[in-house]
């Protein structure tokens, strides 16, 4: 199996390798790096508004570019927590606790250049993980009939909504309502429309570009227009040299490392916690363990080192569902799972078979990337740092002409730059509600195929419910359901905080 | 009959029964033109089952959310549905962006609708200026334009006269 395994991680790199597809990982490493450290812009607006360009590539170089925009995104984040203390993507909020106060004593630099190696370390192991896991679960997955896909399903958009921010309520209901989304158009097996209220251009459905740009694009420009408390660049002067560990900063942090590399590949095979809550396990873990746990938030490197490491581990980690069941984990996997199916690929466990230079060439074209962005992040750090000081009120005008030409340029269409408008102005709503518009990608991806998958379990079954409890497998999934929501009421009445309600308070302990 | 109207404003005041109420209309709307669709039989399921079925749970989840935000005294610190400072032309000026894009874009071609565009959406900044705001536009337009135009290929005019045709 390891030799099968290592066979098909060669050709991936053959693919991978292959200069177009090189170039497309290249420009995607360093876009989504470059605007990922801009303040206020986090990986879903990155990949959301760099999406359309992707349409015109083929299948291997688009994938490739968007995983490369999203991990080079994550980088920049990590960029702007530690110099500018700005948490711009949730999980890096731990990392400002270490990373700035570093940052303050003119550590910066080795801040960063840790950040960098422990990105490097977790990323690796979690492509190692999917090198080995996602050949057993697309084994399982394939014996699978249409009522264990439709719990699979059911398990991957509660898990997905319950990680979101805000009550667990709001979350599944932001599920739903994506679920309704991704119903409008035209019906895949009768033919006949559905909420298109007449208008013809709708026939296809809501775009996915429109949804993700209206979302995360215009409703977040929204939210943060003259909202932007002005940017502290007093403390990034950081040149090349000073990226540099000692040998004893890295004595320091290797070992932090390792275990954050530990718990975030442990909590990304839980379904329904995420980097988010892996970042802040290895935080807590790390300072418990620590002989000096009273240092941390001084400025440590290990706090730094490790919930970086475990961050990288848990997203690479979320790639497995997402490549080999075709079950997103969250709303950027639900990006790139929609990417493919707008290129025509089918996403599910046929996807390695029938697809291999896919999925091999994403799994080789992650260690390419990763170093690429250790390369590319070493000497580019100067430019970065500068690129912190643009101010928002240029930055939103120039990005929102992105998104307009975007969108239309995605299908030619004008019609479609209409829905972000909509789109957008109803997501400021949905944010000041308090719902954390995430899961809504979640349920529009996957709500053609859960459909699909269900009525074909109840024709199968003849229309008896019971085949999700009596199909031994789907049973399973359906019981890891009801834990999930029975330790959700069960936090709620014991009136403790969840896990994501304790991520949730702790940019506010930042502040103080 | 006073603390019954005091106890009824109070919970209007509360975020999470106009989210609950909103989820809860959505809900009954999707399901009420759901059920003009045909929905078959469970085993033979027509287009209107699931989004019926899924607006009822839309519509029971938004009264849950609505009970859960009045009945706790919810720890949320943020109960305004505006925000402090409400930027009434801040969100014009982003939501006017996109559609003189549209209109511009689809009448006169891919220069002025770039440059109404973000010209119009950078004026809602709060220290943004005429001038600025030109600046601005001018230089996303001639980058826009040699981006998507030139090396992107984006089939659209860059200067166009579509006006009455």
């Amino acid at each position: 199996m390891i030799s099968t395994a290592l066979t098909d991680l060669w050709y991936g790199f053959g693919v991978a390798l292959e200069p177009h597809n090189l170039m497309w990982c290249f420009i995607g490493v360093l876009v989504g790096n470059m605007v990922g450290v801009l303040p206020g812009m986090g990986p879903l607006a990155t990949i959301s508004i760099l999406l359309p360009l992707t349409f015109a590539i083929k299948p291997v170089g688009a994938i490739l570019m968007l995983a490369g925009v999203m991990y080079g995104a994550q980088y920049g984040g990590a960029i702007c927590s530690i110099l500018l203390n700005l948490p711009c993507h949730p999980p890096h909020a731990v990392t400002c606790l270490d990373g700035f106060p570093l940052t303050k004593q003119g550590r910066g630099g080795v801040a960063l250049g840790i950040t960098v190696l422990a990105s490097f370390v977790g990323a690796s192991w979690g492509i190692t993980e999917m090198i080995f896991l996602s050949p057993l679960l697309v084994r399982a997955a394939l014996e699978f009939g249409p009522a264990e896909v439709c719990s699979l399903m059911l398990l991957g958009l509660l898990a997905g909504s319950t990680l979101a921010r805000g009550s667990p309520l709001k979350g599944v209901a932001m599920t739903v309502l994506g679920l309704i989304l991704g119903s409008v158009g035209t019906d895949l097996e009768f033919g006949s429309e559905r909420y298109t209220f007449g208008l013809a251009e709708l026939d296809d459905g809501i775009a996915l570009v429109a949804l993700a740009l209206g979302l995360f694009g215009i409703a977040e420009f929204m939210n943060s227009i003259n909202q932007v408390a002005p940017i502290n660049t007093r403390y990034t002067n950081v040149s090349l040299r000073d990226m540099r560990p000692t040998r004893a900063d890295l004595k320091r942090s290797i070992f932090p490392m390792l275990r954050g590399t530990l718990v975030g590949s442990l909590c990304s095979l839980i379904p329904g916690t995420g980097p988010t809550i892996a970042s802040f396990v290895a935080y807590a873990t790390e300072k418990k363990i620590s002989k000096t746990p009273e240092r941390f938030g001084t400025g440590m490197l290990e706090g730094v080192a490790c919930p970086e490491a475990s961050t990288h581990s848990s997203v690479q980690g979320d790639f497995i569902p997402t490549m080999s069941l075709g079950i997103p984990g969250d709303a950027v996997m639900a990006l790139l799972l929609g990417a493919l199916m707008i290129q025509g690929i089918v996403p599910g466990p046929q996807l390695i078979s029938q697809h291999p230079d896919i999925f091999w060439g994403l799994v080789a074209s992650f260690w390419i990337g990763n170093i690429l962005l250790v390369l590319l992040n070493v000497p580019l750090i100067g430019i970065w740092v500068k690129m912190l000081a643009i101010p928002y009120r240029y930055l939103y005008p120039s990005a929102l002409f992105f998104v307009c030409i975007g969108v239309y340029a995605a299908n030619n269409d004008m019609f479609q730059v209409g829905e972000v408008v909509v789109i957008g102005a109803f997501g400021y709503l949905l944010l000041r509600l308090g719902f954390h518009p995430a899961p809504v990608l979640l349920g529009f991806v996957l709500g053609p195929r859960f459909e699909e998958n269900f009525r074909r379990a109840m024709l199968i079954s003849r229309g008896d419910l019971g085949v999700f409890v009596e199909r031994p497998i789907s049973a399973a999934f359906i019981a890891v359901c009801l834990l999930l929501i029975g330790t959700q009421i069960y936090f709620r009445l014991r009136g403790a905080k969840t896990p994501v309600a304790m991520v949730e308070n702790a940019p506010v302990q930042l502040a103080e | 009959m006073a603390s019954l109207d005091s106890a009824l404003r109070a919970l209007i005041r509360k975020r999470d029964f106009y989210a609950g109420g909103l989820m809860l209309i959505i809900g009954c709307g999707v399901a009420l033109k759901g059920l003009s669709y045909r929905s078959g039989t469970l085993m033979h399921m027509g287009p209107g089952f699931l989004p019926t079925a899924l607006g009822a749970i839309l519509a029971l989840l938004g009264v849950a959310i609505a009970i859960a935000g009045t009945s706790a005294e919810s720890a949320e610190s943020d109960e305004r549905i505006l925000p402090e400072h409400p930027q009434w032309w801040g969100w014009l000026c982003i939501l006017a962006g996109p559609v003189l894009f549209i209109v511009c874009g689809r009448y006169f071609g891919m220069i002025p609708g770039t440059f109404a565009c973000v010209f119009i959406a950078a004026l809602g900044d709060r220290t943004a200026t005429l001038k600025s705001s030109f600046v601005l536009a001018v230089v996303v337009t001639i980058f826009g334009v040699a981006l998507f135009s030139y090396f992107l290929q984006i089939p659209m005019p860059i200067l166009t006269w579509k006006v009455g045709s």
